[in-house]
């Protein structure tokens, strides 16, 4: 018996000692470092909560904490719904959805930067295939990534186009879902619609519960296409228009690796990691008593 | 099979109804396939064409001739051969390591009783949740007092330690293995690492395979690591130098969007036609991390 627990944890060793050297200490180094001065140039000095005092007045902070909840606002609910409905249809009973899932899946698994780059040559005001068909409609296109107005609605777009990774989320539950129930509801005489959320919605719930999750914190965390898209040819010079798409993720990065203010960076990053925590709880207490889980009834 | 043929039965008994529907179907994915498909044709299209070519209006879609000179040209603009090189030596070690290490560690959670497991179990699922900013800071630091900034070393080492989601994903498959061919190899004296290696492992090849290929595209792909860590260009990755090649081509006169389009597509490649051999993995591991 001893000999087991000693096996036991010698296998998760290497997880356990990646945990306290990768994970715990670091937070524990940086929770310290938020109290202090450091910089990558001087040895850190103890301050207080001064780092925090400053950010509660930094307007930039506001800023960049706005720009975030209105990207994750506007990009996290659309990226649902927009997966949700390609996932219905790939659940359709038709042939021939194996090309179609490929389509739509495989912008999800490719590179952010060359997604970037597509996509800023894409949004390009002027040559743009966007603004060109909207020119063809009759439309002025905006001018995107260069609009205050526009620059976060053109990264929301862009989020969109890889909702494919959500979609086979939900293709996996919804192929989970029995066929006799909805068959049994269409004979008592339910609809479509009336079927979809008395039935296949609540037997879906923990797959919603996961991508609401999943997009919440990915959306809240975004950087690679606001470092890549709306910097300009000099460092330093990302987050857009009038500091338009300066979210959280790329002011703590600025602040700590361009201007080498780690204890401030640090406070942000620890904003940043309570902000991530709190929505997370929200939408596990939130789903509580919606989430229908298969073994609950077991 | 028997359900698929009386799926929609309160639709009228004339057989206008299904057909309908599959119609509308059918409409509805061509439409949203057009859509999702045309950035990538438009992306082939531009680098194709020779400059002048990308900002005529109207835009022609089929360039004539094609210039493929453009994709030359974006592998010697900077050092792409050198890029490739170094996205290898970043990627394969990672591979190898987080495979192995995570898969010890995921059979100690699914085969051995010890106190304290499923607290440690549940604490590993816990910093799946965690965003890495709060860690970057400080490992940033200690890496740099070991002398490893501009190194590949802060890329490679960490995954020595395993990594969370596919510990979770490996641990799942070893549950759903019979635990039979285990124990005869037990009775005939093997320890318990022989039998991982040489038992268990081979009849998990599928999540094998899938912790791998998860791990190509993360690490080939990823940007936030080499763009804190490497420093001198000649050590940039693919995906760090498709973005100093950005730098360059923006900030020289009339933007070259053709050779970027071709140097974007060149590093999307490997992604693409992974993707297309390994389809079922991708789809296994995606559905397998959301159905905890």
């Amino acid at each position: 018996m001893k000999a087991e627990h000693r096996q036991g944890w010698l296998f998760v060793s290497p997880w356990v000692i990646g945990f306290a050297l990768l994970t715990a200490g670091p937070m524990l180094y940086s929770l310290y470092l938020s109290f202090t001065s450091a910089s990558l140039l001087s040895p850190p000095q103890w301050l207080g909560l001064e780092n925090y005092r400053r950010l509660a007045a930094d307007p930039l902070f506001y800023r960049s904490l706005g720009n975030t909840t209105v990207y994750a606002a506007m990009g996290v609910p659309a990226g649902l719904l927009l997966s949700l409905g390609l996932a219905l249809l790939l659940n359709a009973p038709v042939r021939g959805l194996g090309f179609f899932r490929t389509l739509f899946f495989l912008p999800s698994v490719t590179n952010t930067v060359a997604l970037s780059l597509l996509w800023l040559w894409l949004l390009n005001p002027e040559f743009g295939l966007l603004n060109a068909g909207l020119r063809a409609c009759g439309l002025a296109g905006p001018l995107w990534l260069q609009s205050e107005a526009w620059a976060k609605p053109a990264l929301v777009l862009m989020s969109l186009w890889t909702a494919g990774g959500q979609a086979v989320i939900f293709l996996a539950a919804l192929q989970g879902v029995p066929r006799e129930l909805t068959e049994a509801a269409a004979i008592d005489g339910a609809g479509p619609v009336r079927r979809f959320f008395a039935i296949t919605l609540p037997m879906i719930s923990p797959a919603l519960l996961f991508n609401l999750i999943m997009g919440l914190i990915g959306a809240l965390q975004v950087f690679t296409q606001a470092f890549v898209m709306t910097g300009g040819v000099q460092p330093g010079s990302e987050g857009g228009p009038n500091q338009a798409t300066l979210f959280i993720v790329l002011y703590i990065y600025k602040k700590a690796f361009q201007e080498f203010d780690l204890g401030y960076a640090s406070a942000l990053a620890w904003a940043l990691f309570v902000l991530i925590t709190g929505c997370s709880a929200l939408a596990f207490r939130f789903s509580r008593e919606r989430v229908h889980y298969e073994s609950e009834a077991a | 099979m028997k359900a698929r043929e009386s799926f929609t039965p309160d639709t009228p008994a004339g057989p206008a109804g299904p057909l309908v529907r599959i119609g509308l179907t059918y409409a509805a994915l061509v439409a949203l396939g057009a859509l999702f498909s045309l950035p990538v044709v438009w992306m082939l299209s531009s680098s194709l064409h020779e400059l002048s070519a990308v900002f005529a209006q109207p835009y022609r879609w089929l360039p004539s001739p094609l210039h493929w000179e453009n994709y030359a040209r974006a592998v010697t603009i900077l050092p792409v051969p050198r890029f490739l090189l170094n996205t290898v030596i970043i990627t394969a070690p990672v591979m190898l390591a987080t495979v192995l290490s995570s898969a010890l560690v995921a059979y100690g959670f699914a085969r051995f009783r010890f106190p304290g497991r499923d607290v440690l179990f549940a604490l590993c699922l816990a910093t799946m949740m965690l965003p890495g900013q709060v860690t970057m800071i400080p490992l940033y630091l200690v890496f740099a007092k070991l002398g490893w900034v501009d190194t590949y070393l802060p890329l490679i080492v960490p995954s020595l330690f395993g990594s969370p989601f596919y510990i979770f994903l490996l641990r799942q498959f070893f549950l759903t293995i019979p635990p039979d061919s285990e124990e005869a190899a037990r009775i005939d004296g093997a320890s318990r690492l022989r039998i991982w290696w040489s038992v268990v492992l081979p009849q998990a090849r599928p999540a094998v395979a899938t912790v791998l290929i998860f791990t190509f595209i993360g690490t080939w792909n990823d940007f936030f690591g080499p763009l804190l860590y490497l420093n001198s260009p000649e050590k940039a990755t693919l995906t760090l130098g498709l973005n100093l090649m950005k730098t360059q081509v923006l900030g020289s006169g009339v933007v070259e969007w053709n050779v970027l389009m071709a140097a974007s597509l060149l590093v999307l490649a490997p992604n693409v036609i992974l993707f297309f051999f390994a389809q079922r993995h991708f789809i296994r591991g995606i559905s397998m991390g959301a159905g905890k």
